[in-house]
């Protein structure tokens, strides 16, 4: 508990304050010290602890997958390649369900979203003051662990979900196939005049409905996750609050951290899938 | 919770990875699962391919059993005549030479009497000549018989 001078206030936004690395207003790089510091840097600022624990969940499972694929035997598999192969299994099958086009980039993708958006969440079961305390040790006074509850790391997911989105759309029906989908339907008319009215009405609607991809994408997982970390925090709080609070806290901790499970799982299912349904949509003509 | 360049560090860290996975991840890893399917695919055709011919090689070892046995019965058969054929031609050779000594016995008797009997005829011939002899010794006399002797000097 990191409550001794804190009050409850505090310690809920210095849970909520990332490891931030900018410039300060005096001109300086570095990090900032507070979340009002953090706010001012802008755009220009990186927060570390998100990149950091991404980064690094990231490279745990593509190192733990890539190894298991160099080794894969076409024999009997072990333990570890089973447990691999059932999770590409079950992707290829949820690909081949959603999927129809042919494209090789579709499948890998689901993966990777799959399992990193998985294990970001996981770092939400970790109680909330484990990791701060020990980098509080280690010097460092902010540290957000959960990078799904980053707005940033949803956003960068969702905007390279839907710049592929953009991508395919073009190259499968060209640049006017895209633009004539933005604007000729759903309204049209056999009148070129009035198709002409149309055009700005159906480019309102169109492009509303594809700019709601990506932010729907990013801010369903941000949602989740974020309000997720938040009960954890606020369930932490009750530590500081006595004895009887302190293990009804506990139960309450227990009881969401398994629930929980089944969100985090969902939320990244749920991301997998939509990106599959979306890059499906833009392979064919409606 | 400030949008800033997180953003675009967490894009390309989602690119990479995508790229990564795609080739070091999902590509062995989908061309171990399609060999191995390849492979229980063609074993169990195998396997069905080895049943229909056990079946096959079944009817045929039936079919070849059941020739086999048609043979062996006509084999015996035949045997039993040509057995029976022999055990005729031998009772047949052995009566034929059984006659044939018999009657060569029989001629070898008949010889034996014969000679037998000449024997017998020759000794008896002998034996009435001494008798005669003896008796005739007694009566007879050149003198006695002399007419009968000048009558046969006159025949010559």
């Amino acid at each position: 508990m990191s409550g001794e001078t804190l009050t409850s206030g505090e310690y809920i936004k210095h849970h909520l304050t990332n490891l931030t690395f900018g410039k300060h207003a005096d001109g300086g790089w570095g990090i900032a010290h507070s979340a009002a510091e953090a706010k001012e840097m802008g755009f220009w600022a990186i927060h570390l602890d998100t990149m950091f624990w991404s980064l690094l969940l990231g490279a745990l499972f593509l190192y733990f997958f890539s190894k298991t694929a160099k080794s894969a035997t076409r024999g009997i598999p072990g333990g570890v390649q089973n447990f691999v192969e059932w999770i590409v299994e079950f992707i290829d099958s949820s690909v081949r369900g959603s999927f129809s086009a042919r494209n090789t980039l579709v499948a890998p993708l689901a993966l990777t979203i799959f399992v990193w958006i998985f294990l970001q969440n996981l770092m939400d079961l970790v109680p909330v003051d484990v990791i701060p305390e020990i980098s509080k040790l280690l010097g460092i006074h902010f540290m957000k662990v959960v990078p799904s509850t980053d707005p940033n790391a949803t956003f960068g997911m969702a905007i390279g979900v839907f710049l592929l989105v953009l991508f395919y759309s073009i190259k499968i029906k060209g640049v006017g196939g895209f633009v004539g989908e933005l604007t000729l339907q759903p309204f049209s008319s056999k009148n070129p005049v009035v198709n002409l009215l149309f055009i700005p009405i159906n480019f309102i609607l169109e492009f509303v409905s594809l700019a709601a991809k990506p932010i729907s994408l990013a801010l369903r997982l941000f949602g989740n996750m974020y309000a997720g970390e938040m009960i954890f925090i606020l369930i932490a709080i009750m530590y500081n609050a006595g004895l009887i609070l302190g293990l009804f806290g506990g139960v309450l901790q227990l009881g969401w951290a398994i629930f929980h499970i089944l969100i985090i799982t969902l939320q990244a299912f749920i991301f997998m899938t939509l990106t599959i349904v979306y890059l499906d949509m833009a392979h064919h003509e409606h | 919770m400030n949008i800033n360049l997180t953003l675009i560090g967490q894009l390309l860290s989602f690119a990479v990875f995508v790229w990564f996975t795609m080739k070091f991840v999902w590509t062995p890893i989908m061309g171990a699962l399609e060999t191995r399917k390849k492979e229980i695919a063609d074993g169990l055709s195998a396997a069905e391919r080895g049943q229909h011919e056990q079946e096959l090689a079944k009817e045929r070892a039936k079919d070849v059993l059941h020739e086999a046995k048609a043979q062996a019965a006509e084999i015996v058969a035949q045997a039993q005549k040509r057995a029976a054929e022999i055990v005729d031609d031998s009772k047949a050779t052995a009566r034929t030479e059984g006659e044939r000594i018999l009657s060569a016995a029989q001629a070898e008797i008949e010889q034996a009497a014969n000679r037998a009997r000449e024997q017998l005829r020759e000794k008896i011939g002998r034996l009435v000549v001494a008798g005669a002899e003896k008796i005739l010794r007694k009566e007879i006399g050149a003198d006695v018989h002399q007419d009968i002797v000048t009558a046969l000097a006159k025949e010559i």
